[in-house]
């Protein structure tokens, strides 16, 4: 049983189509008169954020309050957390107020994990560090399935900042589940050690790989994060790896335009690539209440929890677990209070 | 309406031969069924005068196959089409948090809304009555009928809540502890009504 989504990784191939499925009932709510489902009525639900987000913050806060879930959301800027408080005391307040569930984003990856040993509700993780970001991952795989259909051996080209990202990884390894084959794009300094034990491929160079592919995922490059030069300027990236009119007229007639958000436009994306009609950047935002929707009724809406219902141990091996980069921005061990594993 | 008893598996039920030794009998075959429906479809279109209004929501998975039949004979009969739908109702249920989230079914509605409409539900087996309250919540949220009856292929009795349904297939006697398990062409590749004691202790 998975009573968390820490990380994409841990989905089995059923799970993953089971979260997809019931999200595909779900945005069929969005059409109706009265926008809410009775089933969460009396869980809570606790957003708790440690970094800035408006997108991912207020898409799992419209989730649970479509499926009548109590919502409590804290941000780290004006809470204890200012004062010192350390995650596990903040974890343990979370508790002690009945929180069924929390959908925590950090800036130290593998605070979910922490998290998941203190509290007995379920942990969801909207994103920690540089590692995962699964429900970024699943609404990028619903909405690849809504214009694509089977993701089966379709290809995907996610470009740009993979290093830093944490969209990226999550979304190998979800797409690996589901059959699809993964390439990166991005310039060798962005690109994590390691790389080759992914299970996709890599390059480095854009205009040779848009030709075959059906689906080009646009990464932010996450200046916040880097505290090195990793190219010589941002016009040079741009020239290189920004998806421009003229890259985009390579792609295949039926290809996509992704981008989890927020654009750098002029930077990875050009202003009219992310505004024509193979971009699918704002559909993205609205599949992703969906699939939250579905992620916290799996996790929540039964007595236990209907992801991994088969396997009985969480697959937290090795194997399937890619260790953060290492980006040179280390953990915080001051936000672990107790030990570390 | 199984979904009151240990959700009628698919398994148990083509499991059917082998456990015909242990007292597994039909009690309808594929030709009582289709009477049955046809006779609903039949008092459906007298009792709403035509049916002009009519919209048929099926409840998943089996009432959807019925529902969808019922709209067939009653398109056969009154010379124009009626159209069935279904509606999912897994997020109303009041059993819920007594097992893990299940997967959601489609929900349907011909024509896009159900207000001022007459609906008929649909479901295989009228038991607790608690999947029909769960529909009527659900229905409730996609608008407002006109009117809301309910059609059932077998009530086997044992009501948990006020609930009666406007038109039976047949009303089947049970025990608590017996199982009445539908199956149809579509879902299960035949058409019966089976009824089997239950395994060991009952629920």
């Amino acid at each position: 049983m998975t009573k968390h989504l820490i990380s994409a990784g841990d989905l089995s191939r059923d799970d993953a189509l089971l979260i997809l499925d019931t999200a595909t009932q779900l945005a069929r709510l969005a059409d109706r008169p009265i926008k809410k489902l009775p089933t969460l009525r009396g869980r809570t639900v606790v957003n708790l954020f440690y970094e800035d987000s408006t997108r991912t913050r207020t898409s799992f806060e419209a989730a649970a309050k479509r499926l009548s879930a109590d919502v409590i959301n804290f941000s780290a800027k004006g809470s204890s957390v200012s004062k010192g408080e350390s995650l596990k005391d903040t974890a343990l307040t979370l508790e002690a107020m009945g929180a069924d569930g929390v959908v925590i984003r950090h800036q130290a990856s593998g605070a979910p994990h922490r998290l998941a040993n203190w509290i007995k509700g379920s942990v969801v993780n909207a994103g920690d560090g540089t590692h995962e970001h699964p429900t970024q991952a699943l609404l990028d795989a619903f909405t690849m399935r809504r214009h694509l259909g089977n993701l089966e051996s379709r290809r995907v080209a996610i470009v740009g900042d993979v290093l830093h990202s944490r969209v990226a990884r999550s979304n190998v390894l979800l797409l690996n589940t589901l059959g699809a084959e993964v390439t990166l794009v991005a310039p060798p300094t962005l690109l994590p050690v390691g790389v080759e034990g992914w299970p996709c491929g890599h390059s480095f160079d854009l205009d040779s790989v848009l030709a075959k592919t059906d689906v080009v995922m646009m990464l932010r490059v996450q200046r916040e994060r880097m505290n090195d030069s990793y190219f010589p300027n941002a016009r040079e990236y741009s020239r290189r790896y920004g998806l421009d009119a003229a890259r985009m007229a390579m792609l295949p007639e039926h290809a996509i335009v992704m981008h989890p958000g927020p654009m750098n436009r002029g930077m990875e994306i050009a202003a009219e690539v992310a505004d024509s009609m193979r971009s699918v950047i704002v559909e993205q935002v609205a599949n992703g209440v969906s699939v939250r929707m579905a992620v916290l009724y799996l996790l929540l809406g039964g007595n236990v929890s209907a992801i991994g219902a088969e396997s009985s141990e969480p697959s937290t091996s090795s194997e399937r677990e890619l260790e953060p980069a290492d980006t040179g921005q280390r953990r915080r061990r001051s936000d672990f209070a107790g030990e570390e594993a | 309406m199984n979904a009151a008893l240990p959700s009628p598996q698919p398994g148990a039920a083509t499991g059917g031969s082998a456990n015909l030794s242990s007292g597994v009998r039909a009690v309808l075959e594929a030709a009582d069924l289709s009477r049955a429906v046809t006779r609903i479809a039949h008092e459906i279109l007298e009792r709403t005068k035509g049916g002009s209004d009519v919209v048929l929501l099926g409840i998943p998975t089996r009432g959807v196959g019925l529902a969808r039949r019922l709209a067939e004979r009653m398109s056969e009969v009154e010379g124009r089409s009626f159209a069935a739908g279904s509606l999912d109702i897994t997020m109303y249920r009041d059993d819920l948090r007594l097992r893990p989230a299940r997967a959601l079914a489609h929900t349907d509605v011909p024509g896009g809304d159900v207000d001022g409409k007459l609906v008929v539900l649909v479901d295989d087996v009228l038991f607790s009555g608690r999947t029909i309250r769960a529909a009527l919540d659900a229905l409730g949220e996609l608008g407002r009928p006109r009117a809301v009856q309910l059609a059932v292929l077998v009530d086997r009795g044992h009501r948990e809540l006020p609930i009666k349904a406007d038109y039976v297939g047949k009303n089947l006697p049970t025990s608590r502890h017996e199982q009445v398990t539908v199956l149809i062409e579509e879902v299960d590749g035949r058409d019966a009504v089976l009824l089997s004691p239950a395994e060991g202790a009952a629920q």
